[in-house]
């Protein structure tokens, strides 16, 4: 559906632009929250039963882009990276593109610092959610919404 | 398939013992497996996969993405300097292309 407005109908309406990423939300099964649930299957995997710190883990992505092609992101986690208490890996995961998993980064006592900047792709309107693995087995989890003008209705 | 060689940015001096931030940008579509071309055929799924980074054969870094990274991927991570030697940098995509670029990381 969304391939076959043109661009220019797209930008025109606001209206259009809504009525097209509730689509995609209900075409990638998303619950009241915006959650797929492959998110949900894939975040159960990575806790594994465990309860996540909600602090320590820092996302930073832009409240707003115009573009959701190109969407920069860093993940860090303010950590000693010794061999007593190191970050081992940070999960980044979109709650509602078609797919929920959009990287992992493995650190290791040579990264030095538990820091990473990319670039991520969002469909539409959504939460980010970030989740690091320290030594030791502690969890840490972190979710970022980002408000998306133009949806990458592609990806 | 990279159509043009990665590009890979370090500080102009490195430290020993220092840590340092590099910067690697890859040149690929990353297309999705999402898409359908003009007669909605599928557009088969071809991303880079996997990044890796050691230093003289140890593990510094490493990632695996997925189609939600955006194309042309950049990734910045940072390296603990132990002494100078070859960093090693790897991406594997989906149509089986590694490609390995070995910077030399030298110490003032």
């Amino acid at each position: 559906m969304a391939k076959m407005l043109d661009r220019r109908t797209f930008l025109l309406t606001g209206t259009a632009a809504t009525a097209i990423a509730s689509f995609i939300g209900e075409a990638a099964g998303e619950d009241a929250a915006g959650e797929s649930a492959e998110f949900k299957h894939v975040l159960e995997a990575i806790l594994n039963g465990a309860t996540p710190t909600e602090t320590g883990l820092v996302l930073d992505l832009p409240e707003h882009v115009e573009n959701g092609d190109y969407v920069p992101v860093a993940l860090e986690v303010d950590s000693p990276m010794t061999s007593e208490d190191h970050v081992k890996a940070i999960h980044l995961l979109s709650t509602a593109n078609p797919r929920a998993k959009v990287a992992t980064f493995h650190f290791t006592l040579l990264s030095g610092k538990a820091r990473v900047t990319s670039r991520m792709r969002l469909a539409h309107t959504q939460d980010v959610v970030a989740v690091a693995e320290l030594s030791g087995g502690r969890l840490l989890v972190t979710r970022r919404k980002v408000d998306v003008r133009i949806g990458g209705c592609d990806i | 398939m990279m159509k043009k060689p990665p590009r890979i940015k370090l500080p102009e001096t490195i430290n020993p013992g220092a840590i340092i931030e590099i910067k690697t940008l890859a040149t690929h579509v990353m297309e999705t497996g999402n898409r359908k071309d003009g007669s909605g055929r599928v557009i088969p799924r071809d991303i880079i996969h996997t990044f890796t980074a050691r230093f003289e054969g140890e593990d510094v870094f490493s990632a695996e993405l997925n189609s939600g990274v955006a194309a042309n991927p950049y990734i910045a991570f940072y390296m603990r300097v132990t002494g100078p030697g070859t960093l090693t940098l790897t991406w594997q995509d989906d149509g089986g292309t590694t490609t390995v670029e070995k910077v030399p990381i030298v110490t003032s």
